[in-house]
């Protein structure tokens, strides 16, 4: 076995050094009830050739970005990854590092994360951010378990926009902790305000508002913001980090906690994970924050280094009285949208958020031409995505796409059957226009 | 390793550079405000880095020069079971019908992923002798999370959830055991451990009752030591009508050779980040899928991927007693297919030759080292063992010293000072991938420090010396956070 270095005539050597007979006797401490008798009924094992053929065989069997063209968003994008950037990421020295724990041989870790918390401050126009937490949906639910501990209030509002799926998972969390969460309702596609001005009680520790929200429009966020902190509540801004490209930044409109999922910003779809949740607060927030937060500080000689630091947030010191149970966290999909905002820098990420929202809008303007096609939500803006209301059977549709190498829109009745006959399309930088012409060529002879 | 700071990159490049830009865009361009109200563009775009590919390329490299990896040395990290990772498994994860699939894709135009993540829960089941999973957790303590949430689930469905408020830690437990505990809403009891570093069976005896949910414990635990009374303590708990959840961190240790199942688990999480030889990424990506009995199997996390008549793979979400959702998509695919890769490669026999290696390369440095320092429970340890740094105290040198000594040696330090239960604590875990030279130079690298500290113990409370920047100071970084760069 080739990851096993050891020999028969070294395992007899340390057998004799520990002063046993057989591998089997380090094991005589463990019960027979609680001993495995036969071997594990799993698939022999196979040589790295045969293995990689077999895994060649079943990715095979998956239609690829490479190979079709995807209109599909939802929280999932598929944007141009740089050369340089699959190559910086794939440094062993960063892929087989642990949790930087011992500062003075990790520093390369965590100087990249320290600049991860800067960009993300940046972009979002935020005071503090930390290293990461799993995914946009755990981003969402962390915020809304802070909100609850910060102003000890116990119900969360969603607005309907919200990404379904992030709305399930601050559920599922809020709802251990007898915390309530309730659904703010959609209005034309944006936020219902007074909806939302009747639910935001005293009772309200905070409200999650994504921008532009699930269907791709944008929501009256200033609006919003002056409305949840009227009722005294936390305002948290679920945001895509590419939009803020062109997007005014939830610091804008006074958010104190931005979250969202990193996906976009230089990792692989990969079918949805890894990728990364980013949180960034108002300074008042910062020792509620949950996970790794990496500072500055000196060695001894004076010298510039950064450590993990406030420590006092988390599991291993507080244990169950800690911000959150989070330990590993996404640091190599952090440290992907750290080396993406460099390489694209201030020109190249305006450039790329300003073509997903032309070629966002090019593509609607003709989808929104063919018969039995329209806007879902005429009246509002939109930034990348846009739902579409459609005639068709629109899983039959995205069949017919299939065959001509296409992955269509997102059918929404998938999250809820008032969504029927609704498909959210999505158009970043990666998609050409005859790529557009195409679907546009394909849905007319339906 | 390179020892010259590297300027944060905000401070390098020039002002109109840019590392990557995409294609001229091909559609006719429409004025942004007609497009976006004013009032919702940003102002001024956000400051960025403006660097050329070269330099960005060069200021990572530089960056990653400065860590210790798997990949550039030893790396006995107590409980983080730092073992090889294999090269194979990034190709697969890298190839495009992976790593370039959208999760809402048709599932007739994912057949191969849903294929890979159904036998892979398959394996995970026949692994830990239990039986459904669910694959979406991102990483340990959120299976943990979500392996209480079962446990909470299935006392409401009993209709005592009410009455079950407690959950049991022994004072030996990793701190997301108590966090995940308190996340999920029950109040955390914590039961000392005996005088062998085991479950103390009278305090839990005694902590047992009516409120009991459930009991987490790792077995072996976090002392490295496998508590031969676990079915004992399985059937107490189960007595008192309270379930057992398995912290897989340590499951390097039991690979065919014993099985949460048959020990009386009734929920585990693995750790696919050590056990299962998926990269740390410096911190994550990890994954941590739970297993559960059968009478839990109901309130799984939705989707669950399951098997059709037919023999095509589906994503079930009908499953009206489910606690719902965790994570968003289907957990951390990427990180699933690297170690579906390494079980199909490894098979039954190699898996099991993985525990039994790792085991004994920990006995051997374990019976190596013993004459240097304390040890609190001499036993034979499974796949890492806890020494205490007690008589260096004495002579004034703490085990963070001999912690940082040991990077000048070009050596990663043991986990320290956990457990908790552990006086100076170094925890020590070889894993099955390094040579019998690697051990030998590190018996070398422990045996001389323990002379110096009887020598010339400066050299190691000022220690270390040949690393990058020298040991840093984390009051100040704690008193004076300087936590972001900010444009001036
Ligand atoms: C014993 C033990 N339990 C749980 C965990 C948590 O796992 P993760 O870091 O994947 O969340 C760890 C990881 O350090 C551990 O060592």
């Amino acid at each position: 076995m080739s990851y096993i270095p050891t020999t028969d005539a070294e395992r007899q050597r340390m057998l004799a050094e520990i002063g046993v007979k057989s591998v089997d006797d380090l094991f005589a401490e463990i019960p027979s009830a609680a001993r495995l008798r036969q071997p594990l009924n799993l698939p022999a094992g196979c040589s790295e050739a045969e293995v990689f053929s077999h895994l060649k065989t079943l990715a095979a069997q998956n239609a690829d970005l490479d190979t079709y063209a995807c209109f599909m968003g939802g929280g999932v994008y598929d944007h141009l990854i740089p050369a340089a950037l699959t190559d910086i990421v794939s440094r062993n020295e960063f892929v087989t590092a642990y949790t930087p724990y011992q500062p003075e041989v990790s520093q390369g870790v965590l100087q990249s994360i320290y600049e991860f918390q800067s960009l993300i401050c940046l972009l979002t126009q935020m005071d503090v951010a930390n290293a990461s937490v799993y995914d946009g949906a755990s981003a969402c639910a962390e915020a809304a378990l802070l909100a609850c501990n910060q102003t000890r209030r116990g119900t969360i509002l969603m607005a309907e926009g919200l990404h379904p799926e992030y709305r399930a998972v601050v559920q599922t969390y809020l709802e251990q902790q007898d915390l309530k969460t309730v659904i703010v309702p959609m209005q034309n596609g944006t936020i219902n305000i007074e909806a939302l001005s009747d639910l935001l009680t005293s009772e309200v520790a905070g409200v999650i508002v994504q921008h532009p929200n699930f269907f791709g429009n944008l929501e009256a966020v200033y609006d919003i913001g002056k409305a949840v902190h009227a009722a005294g509540a936390i305002y948290i801004a679920c945001v895509d980090p590419i939009s803020l490209g062109v997007l005014a930044p939830p610091g804008a409109y006074d958010a104190d906690i931005a979250v969202g999922d990193g996906q976009s910003l230089g990792n692989q779809p990969s079918f949805g994970g890894p990728s990364f949740g980013f949180m960034a607060v108002k300074e008042a927030l910062l020792r509620r924050l949950p996970g790794r937060i990496a500072g500055e500080t000196i060695d001894h000689s004076g010298r510039r280094g950064f450590v993990l630091t406030l420590q006092t947030r988390e599991q291993h010191i507080r244990r169950e009285r800690a911000a959150s149970n989070i330990c590993t966290n996404q640091a190599l999909n952090a440290l992907c949208a750290t080396v993406y905002l460099s390489l694209l820098g201030k020109q190249g990420l305006a450039a790329v958020a300003n073509q997903c929202l032309q070629k966002a809008h090019y593509a609607q303007k003709q989808l929104c031409a063919l018969p039995g096609w329209r806007a879902a939500f005429s009246q509002a803006s939109f930034y990348q995505e846009f739902t579409l209301e459609c005639d068709h059977d629109i899983d039959a549709v995205n069949q017919r796409l299939l065959e001509h190498k296409i992955i269509g829109g997102l059918p929404l009745a998938r999250f809820d059957q008032r969504y029927a006959n609704l498909a959210l399309f999505c158009v970043t930088e990666a998609r050409t226009r005859s790529e557009i012409d195409r679907l546009v060529d394909v849905l007319r002879t339906l | 390793m390179i020892t010259r700071e590297v300027p944060l990159i905000f401070t390098a490049g020039a002002p109109g550079r840019t590392g990557y830009m995409p294609p001229a865009s091909d559609v006719q361009e429409e004025s942004v405000d007609t497009l976006i109200p004013a009032a919702y563009l940003r102002d001024e775009a956000p400051p960025l880095p403006e660097l050329s590919e070269l330099e960005v390329v060069r200021h990572f490299i530089n960056l990653s020069r400065l860590n210790h990896a798997v990949d550039v040395g030893f790396y006995p990290l107590g409980s983080c079971t730092m073992k090889y990772n294999p090269k194979v498994n990034e190709a697969a994860a890298a190839l495009p019908g992976f790593a370039r699939i959208h999760p809402y894709q048709p599932e007739e135009s994912v057949q191969g992923a849903l294929a890979m993540m159904w036998h892979l829960g398959r394996y995970l089941c026949e692994i830990s002798g239990l039986h459904a999973a669910s694959l979406q957790p991102a990483a340990g303590a959120q299976g943990e999370l979500a392996g209480l949430m079962v446990i909470k689930a299935y006392h409401e469905a009993q209709g005592a959830g009410q009455q079950r408020r407690e959950v049991i830690v022994p004072d030996s437990a990793h701190g997301t055991n108590p966090a995940s505990a308190a996340m999920c809403g029950y109040k955390v009891i914590t039961v000392p451990s005996d005088s062998q570093g085991g479950m103390d069976l009278e305090a839990l005896q005694a902590a047992v009752g009516p409120a009991t949910a459930g009991l987490m414990l790792t077995n072996p635990n976090t002392l490295g030591l496998f508590d031969a009374n676990i079915v004992e303590i399985a059937r107490i708990v189960h007595e008192a009508g309270g379930l057992l959840y398995y912290d897989g961190a340590n499951a390097n240790a039991i690979l065919g050779i014993s099985r949460p199942g048959e020990m009386g688990f009734d929920v585990v999480h693995f750790n696919l980040h050590k056990t299962f030889s998926t990269p740390h990424g410096g911190g994550g990506p990890g994954a941590g899928p739970i297993v559960v009995c059968k009478e839990l199997e109901p309130f799984l996390p939705v989707p669950v991927v399951v098997k059709k008549a037919d023999d095509t793979y589906a994503l079930d979400y009908d499953r009206p007693q489910s606690v719902g959702r965790v994570r968003s998509f289907y957990g951390n695919f990427g990180v699933l297919v690297r170690a579906y890769t390494y079980i199909r490669r490894l098979g039954p026999d190699g898996l099991k030759q993985v525990s039994e290696t790792a085991v004994l390369h920990a006995n051997y440095l374990l019976s190596k080292l013993k004459p240097y320092f304390d040890l609190p429970y001499d036993r034979v340890c499974m796949h890492e063992f806890v020494l205490s740094g007690k008589r260096q105290k004495a002579k004034g040198v703490r085990t963070l010293d001999i912690a940082k000594r040991m990077l000048d040696f070009g050596i990663h330090a043991p986990t320290v000072y956990f457990p908790l239960i552990v006086d100076e604590a170094l925890m020590i875990e070889p894993t099955e991938t390094e040579t019998l030279e690697t051990l030998d130079a590190f018996v070398e690298v422990m045996t001389t420090i323990a002379r110096e500290v009887e020598e010339n113990p400066e050299v190691v409370k000022e220690a270390p010396h040949h690393t990058p920047v020298g040991r840093l100071d984390e009051t100040r970084a704690a008193r004076q956070p300087n936590l972001r760069w900010r444009p001036s």
